[in-house]
């Protein structure tokens, strides 16, 4: 009775400051957060290390089928390269639930590849997440060279290169919009859910990385962790443009500003 | 050293060039003058090997271009390229000038010394290590030319090397091109619509008009002979046409145009019908009132003055005297024998200063009597 009680008022209470309510839980679960990082908590770091070793291994290897990939359709001209490129585009904009299903389709006990045990495995996760992120890359691989204006290649053409000195060329003057490209390919794969959880199963200490986590955790209430973890997801986020930012940066300030690349 | 026979390039329906034949001294500065649009660009890349020709042949040195891929590779190794919107890669200055040694195989040492030659020759030694994207337009074409002499080629082709330029920057660019002729013996092929240019740096000039190479000649024979209106109206004479031979002895011939006898040099015959074309500059305007000294001018022929527009440092003056002439007088001149528009003023032309050619479309016609 006394219980029954206490929920109908919480329940009231929650009706009637609903915002108070959840500013209190985010207040609360951000100084949760903090402890779990400030404390390097191990179940924490575990996740963030997962997502960060099954999204860059998924970037590298679209990276090395995307760029070249992208640049064979830049450089040769056949019949339905027009319509390859819009399918490509269009690609970008598939919802990562459709990738994940169709890989788990090929991947699963029954498929094709089903003898390959890659279904809730990080490797199934790192093959679904480039299968989902090699679109994208390689058309902003296309649109980058593409970006090479013309007379770049009719000079290389000119000052005596052979067709592959000239593609090495040209893709080296690309070479600030192609990493954008890989770039956004990884913010693509860090950040998506439909996959990771189709894929990995969001098992616990195997395949849960940090939007699974984040998922789970919110559905359970535990808005703390979730905040946590959602900070971590931003936190390597920012490691990886400062990164970029780095590299970048080892060119004089005049080189940046004209590729693009950050001032000052 | 490089010979061009019956070349012809079609983009679908348009036809860009048609049946040029040519052929290009070795050592010598060849200049294709035109109008915008007209094909000298497409002419110049098809020399270059950049575009294949729909018909026709290309000699190099008395082999033919028309040959597999590492063979044109070959032929175009020989060859240097400035366009006319020089594109710099995103590198160094020097590093941009390197390419063409890069491609080469030529690395190290050598190629930093050849770099550094190169960019001595277009006065830009200190702007090796200089991003190429910060330069000005005038120090890129000099880095592009320097790119291109790098290699020590053969021929030199130029697609209006000077068109994006200001006046100074032009000049340094030309004065690099005479300089890089006479050093290095380079046979240079250069395309600019500025005929003044043209007229400045040529040996020979040819002229292309709607795809067709319409003439070839120094630029005496282009400027004072143009054959054909069109070429005239290019070089800066506007034709004066309807005329007819009415008495020809042995080459001094009497042409009667509308009212106005004119005496020239031509070996045309009695009856036929003919343009008249006069240079603005080889034309003098005395005031009518004062009488003219007596000279050797034997076209004195009274008119008024329709219509004065300025060009630079001197006004061109068109006269109507039945037939429009025009003469180009110095601004000074012009103040201090008071012309203005409707005066009277007399035009004297030498009778050697008059281009005579065959009229479009020759009608028989009536004798007419001076």
């Amino acid at each position: 009775m006394i219980i029954g009680i206490n929920l109908f008022s919480r329940i009231r209470l929650l009706r009637t400051f609903p915002e108070w309510t959840r500013l209190n839980d985010i207040t609360e679960g951000i100084s949760q957060a903090i402890h779990l990082i400030v404390t390097l908590n191990p179940e924490v770091m575990q996740i963030a290390a997962l997502s960060l070793y099954i999204s860059l291994s998924a970037t590298i290897l679209a990276a090395v089928i995307a760029i070249p990939v992208g640049g064979f359709i830049h450089f040769h001209e056949f019949r339905g390269k027009r319509v390859l490129i819009v399918l490509i585009q269009t690609l970008y904009s598939v919802p990562t639930v459709v990738v994940g299903l169709v890989v788990y389709l090929m991947i699963s006990r029954s498929g094709p590849f089903g003898f390959l045990g890659l279904l809730f495995t990080p490797e199934g996760m790192i093959l679904g997440q480039t299968v989902l992120i090699i679109p994208i890359m390689m058309g902003l691989v296309i649109s980058a060279l593409g970006g090479v204006d013309k007379s770049i290649s009719d000079t290389l053409i000119a000052l005596g290169a052979t067709g592959s000195q000239k593609i090495f060329e040209i893709v080296k003057e690309a070479r600030y919009a192609i990493l954008s490209a890989v770039v956004l390919g990884f913010g693509r794969a860090i950040a998506e859910v439909g996959v990771a959880m189709m894929i990995g199963g969001n098992i616990r200490g195997h395949t849960r990385v940090l939007t699974t986590a984040i998922t789970l955790e919110t559905g359970m209430g535990k808005f703390g962790f979730s905040i946590a973890l959602g900070i971590i997801l931003l936190a390597v986020a920012l490691i990886v443009v400062v990164t970029l930012n780095l590299i970048t940066s080892g060119l004089d300030r005049d080189a940046q500003q004209l590729a693009g690349g950050p001032r000052g | 050293m490089i010979e061009i026979g019956h070349l012809s390039l079609r983009f679908g329906e348009r036809e860009i060039l048609k049946d040029i034949n040519l052929r290009i001294r070795p050592g010598e500065i060849f200049t294709l003058i035109g109008p915008s649009g007209s094909g000298k660009t497409t002419l110049i890349r098809l020399i270059d090997l950049l575009e294949s020709p729909t018909a026709g042949t290309i000699f190099f040195d008395g082999q033919d271009t028309a040959t597999s891929e590492a063979g044109r590779l070959a032929f175009r190794r020989r060859m240097g390229m400035v366009f006319q919107k020089p594109a710099v890669l995103n590198t160094t200055v020097a590093g941009n000038v390197a390419f063409g040694l890069k491609f080469r195989g030529v690395t190290g040492t050598e190629q930093e010394e050849r770099v550094n030659k190169a960019l001595r020759l277009v006065g830009l030694a200190e702007f090796g290590p200089r991003r190429a994207l910060t330069l000005s337009g005038g120090e890129m074409q000099r880095v592009a030319l320097a790119r291109a002499m790098v290699t020590e080629p053969e021929v030199l082709l130029l697609d209006e090397p000077t068109a994006n330029l200001d006046p100074v920057s032009a000049e340094l660019i030309e004065d690099l091109i005479l300089k890089i002729n006479r050093e290095f013996k380079t046979t240079i092929i250069m395309s600019t619509h500025d005929m003044i240019q043209g007229q400045r740096l040529a040996d020979r000039i040819g002229v292309i008009m709607d795809g067709k190479l319409v003439q070839t000649g120094t630029s005496t024979d282009i400027f004072y002979q143009p054959m054909g209106q069109k070429i005239a109206r290019f070089v800066g004479i506007e034709a004066i046409t309807g005329g007819i031979v009415v008495e020809n002895t042995s080459g001094h011939a009497l042409i009667r145009v509308k009212d106005t006898c004119i005496e020239a040099l031509t070996g045309i015959g009695a009856g036929k019908r003919v343009a008249l074309y006069i240079r603005p500059e080889e034309v003098t305007l005395t005031p009518t009132d004062s009488l003219p000294p007596k000279s050797s001018v034997r076209n004195q022929i009274p008119g008024w003055i329709k219509r004065m527009v300025p060009s630079g440092p001197f006004i061109r003056v068109t006269v109507d005297c039945t037939i429009p002439i025009t003469a180009l007088i110095t601004r000074r001149s012009c103040t201090e024998l008071g012309f203005s528009p409707g005066s009277l003023v007399t035009a004297g032309v030498k009778a050697t200063a008059i281009h005579v050619l065959p009229d479009e479309g020759e009608n028989p016609v009536n004798k007419f009597i001076c």
